[in-house]
Parts: C-alpha cells; structure tokens; sequence
C-alpha cells in the first residue's frame, strides 16, 4: 500500500463531494440537529436534570459522536457498494496505477474524514447553543478520525460480505441501530441491567460517546480508557477490509 | 521487440477454468486481437494483462515486468478501455480525464491541456461540462477511448471497444484506433466482430472455451483454411463466432 495513491483516491472522492455537498450536508447535519431539538427540547421538558445537567446538555456531546458515526457508515456501505457494483468506479480506479490495497486506505481515509467534517459542524453547532461546558471538546476532532477509521472498517466489511445492497439492511438493523440506543448517548446505561453496559463496551459508539462527553464537560481524565480503547480497535480491525475486499473485488 | 508474453496463462474461478494454459507473444506497434464469442476467455486474459487480478498459474510479462509483482509501474505504462462503462458519473466530461490523470500523478495544469486536445479530436469539446448522464452510447465509448491514452501509455487494452455501437460510431473507433496504430502504440483487443479484426488486426488469437486455438494474421487464416474469417472459426471451432 502506498500512502500517495491511497490520497489519490481520497482526492477523487473530495472532488465528488465539493461538488455535491450541499445534498449530503443536509442529509447528515439535519438529522442529529433534529434529534437534539426533539430529544432535547421535547423529552427534556419532563426529565429536568441527567447526571447533574439540563437533559439537552446531556444528550448534546452524544450527537457528535453519532452524527459523525453515520456520516462515516453511509459513505463506506450505500456509497462504496454504488462506487463498486453500479458505477464501477473501482474498475477505473484499479486500471492505474492504484492497486486494490491503496483504494480500500483510500475509501477508509475519506470515511474517516468524513467523521471530523460531520464532528466539527456537530460542535461547532452546540457550542454555539452553549450545550458545551469546555473548549476541551476541540479534543475529540482528532479522536473523531481514529473512531471514523473504526467506522470504515466495520462497514467495508460488510459491504465486502453482503451479496446484494439489500443485505446492507441488516447491518442496519441489527447492528447499527442496537449499538445507537444503547451507546449511553440518550440515558446513562447504569440505569439498565449490567449486561447492557457490558455488550455496549464492546461497541465502538459507547466509547466515543464517553471521550465527547467526558471532553465537552472538560473532564480529560475521563476520557483516556475509551481513547485506548479506539486507537485499539482502529489497529485491531485495520486487515477486515483489506482482505476480505481483496477477495471479493479480485478474486 | 516482445513486449507482452504469456507462459503457461492459467486461470481458475471456484473451480472453473476460464483459461487454460495459453501461450502468446505480442510485439510492439502490433494490433493483437483475441477472437471468440462470449465466455472463451478473452476478458480474463485481459484483465490478468492489465494487473486487475493475479493468474492461477503462469508467467506474463508486460513491458518486462512480471504483472504480480511489478502491478503499478506495468498499469502506469498501459491504457485500458474496458467493456463496460465505467465513467465517472459523478463527475463532468472533462473532470473524468482530469480526475483519471491524478492517478497516474499527471499535475492537472498538464491533464487539462491533454484532455481539452483529446476531447477535441473525438468532437466532445461542447460537452466539456456536460454531466456523463447526457451522453450518447458512442460518445461514451469515444471519452473512455481518450480517457485510455490520457497517460500517453505504451500499450492499450481494449476490451470489446465497439461492442453495443452503431454502424457510424463503430467507424469513428476504427478510425482513433487505427491513428493511434499509425503513431505506434501497441494494441490488444477483444472482439467477436470479424470485421473489425480483419480490418485492424496484425495478428488473432482465435479461443474457444478458455485455449488458443491458432494464432496467425487474418490473412493467413483465410488462405490457409479458405473462406473470410468467419468460415475459418466455424472450420476451427466447429461453431458460429456471433451469438
């Protein structure tokens, strides 16, 4: 793998998307924003107080953390299986001098920017409805990569397993949406029996929610375990897409 | 000068042997074609030839370089046109040349210059900013053709470049094809249009079901089996070529 064809890729991908961003943006940034109003505003006007906070401060870091989350999964499962199997934009792609591992560093590394992009707007909206306590939340941008890489990988595999687009659904049902409700964004999991924090620490989502919280409340300190925990994971899942990509695409 | 050569080419898919053992050598300024109908085998090999996927079994050398082990240096010297439309439709006319050259670490201020040229010489020039979608069948085949070049490659591989056209825009390929001979590029095609063989090929494959069958030039073939090339692969094949 090359890291200068992989940014060749990265580029294609920033060029599609200055051209077509407007759509996307409001598909990704609308969502949470209404999440937080709804959530927020609705549900907050009978659950006064959560761990100390008006319940729209509580939930408010957790938006980051999902907003960024889905940014990154829709564009490595719906967007990368249209790139592979309609528009064949992979065949092109690996006619070049871009060889299949440098396009899957490739696909990984716009999923993960994804993430920041999706993060910062998240931030720098709820910053601007002061639902953030400190400026320690500047923090999470970097994490926000390492968690979208996390993201990324966990979806291209997916869309190297599924045998047609429709299968993406499961992935969906069974995976993204379980590990959203019970990633602690909207009520603390302590509420709920053990096992359920248990399963959850397993989920990439709960640790990012814990570092936003933690950071956007200026508890640094906090937010160590679930940072290990990313960059871990990051690491550990890293050959998923490659080589199971490798297999379906090549062959 | 060789300047492809294949070895004992093998390739296997879950078990099913798409190609068997094939031998060939192709030197440079030639027009090779594969001829054969529709699951010989000929999209394989070309595939194999520009580093898409690895051979089962075998030794081809591209430019000298073993293509399993040498991918990006041998596709920086190739051009590809594949079967199916794989522009970008994301992107405008120009931009799929611009964008494509990128990969190839063509700056853009030189790829604009280049893609504005090529796009002049197949008459895309109005549609510069057109949206893919608004492209005839024909122009799309003449903008991957010049995307192919965008490179300024050595060899182009063309697989099936007129398949799907229509009478006029058969001809036009032809004609860019034959030009970019006359400037003495290499060319490797697929087909099962006889005619088109006959008209631009210096040497064919003929492959049935995975092997070469012969290799020779269209003239040969005819003179020594009789008959125009169609007869020769129905005597060689015991069947039709189109299907």
């Amino acid at each position: 793998m090359k890291i200068k064809r992989a940014y060749r890729v990265w580029q294609r991908h920033l060029t599609v998307y200055t051209k077509l961003y407007l759509s996307s943006i409001a598909l990704n940034f609308v969502e949470p924003i209404l999440y937080l109003v709804a959530l927020g505003l609705g549900l907050g006007g009978y659950i006064t107080e959560v761990q100390g906070r008006p319940y729209i401060n509580f939930i408010a870091p957790g938006i980051i953390a999902s907003s960024s989350m889905f940014a990154t999964v829709y564009e490595c499962t719906y967007s990368t299986y249209v790139r592979i199997f309609y528009q064949k934009t992979f065949d092109a792609i690996l006619s070049t001098p871009v060889n299949i591992d440098d396009l899957i560093a490739g696909e990984m590394m716009w999923g993960a920017t994804k993430s920041v992009l999706y993060g910062i707007i998240i931030i720098g909206t709820i910053s601007a409805f002061h639902l953030v306590d400190s400026a320690l939340v500047v923090l999470v941008v970097p994490i926000l990569f390492l968690s979208g890489l996390i993201f990324a990988e966990i979806s291209l595999f997916c869309v190297a397993l599924v045998p047609g687009v429709d299968s993406l659904n499961y992935f969906y049902t069974l995976f993204m949406s379980p590990m959203f409700l019970f990633s602690g964004i909207f009520f603390p999991l302590d509420a709920l029996p053990p096992f359920v924090s248990k399963i959850a620490w397993f989920t990439p989502l709960y640790h990012l929610t814990n570092i936003c919280r933690s950071l956007a409340a200026g508890h640094a300190a906090q937010a160590v375990e679930g940072i290990l925990w990313i960059i871990a994971a990051a690491a550990i899942l890293s050959p998923l897409p490659f080589h199971f990509m490798r297999k379906r695409i090549v062959r | 000068m060789e300047i492809i050569t294949a070895k004992d080419l093998t390739k296997d898919y879950d078990g099913f042997r798409a190609v068997d053992r094939v031998n060939f050598t192709i030197v440079s300024g030639e027009c090779f074609g594969f001829l054969g109908p529709n699951g010989a085998g000929k999209t394989t090999i070309m595939r194999i030839l520009y580093c898409f996927m690895p051979p089962t079994g075998g030794e081809v050398k591209v430019l000298g370089h073993d293509v399993t082990k040498d991918p990006s240096l041998v596709k920086s010297r190739i051009g590809v046109m594949p079967q199916d439309d794989s522009l970008d439709p994301d992107l405008s006319v120009l931009q799929n040349l611009v964008v494509y050259a990128r990969y190839f670490d063509i700056p853009k201020k030189r790829s604009s210059v280049m893609a504005k040229d090529l796009l002049g010489s197949v008459g895309l020039s109005e549609k510069m900013n057109a949206n893919i979608r608004s492209l005839s069948g024909g122009m799309k085949r003449s903008l991957l053709l010049v995307r192919s070049v965008i490179n300024d490659p050595e060899i182009i591989i063309l697989d099936e470049p007129t398949t799907g056209l229509d009478p006029h825009s058969r001809q036009m390929v032809w004609k860019r094809l034959s030009e970019l001979k006359a400037q003495g590029k290499t060319l490797l095609l697929t087909t099962h249009y006889m005619e088109e063989a006959q008209r631009l090929c210096d040497h064919v494959a003929i492959m049935d079901r995975g092997k070469i069958i012969v290799i020779a030039s269209p003239q040969e073939l005819m003179d020594r089996h009789g008959g125009n090339l169609e007869d020769v692969y129905l005597k060689l094949t015991g069947r039709k070529l189109e299907n």
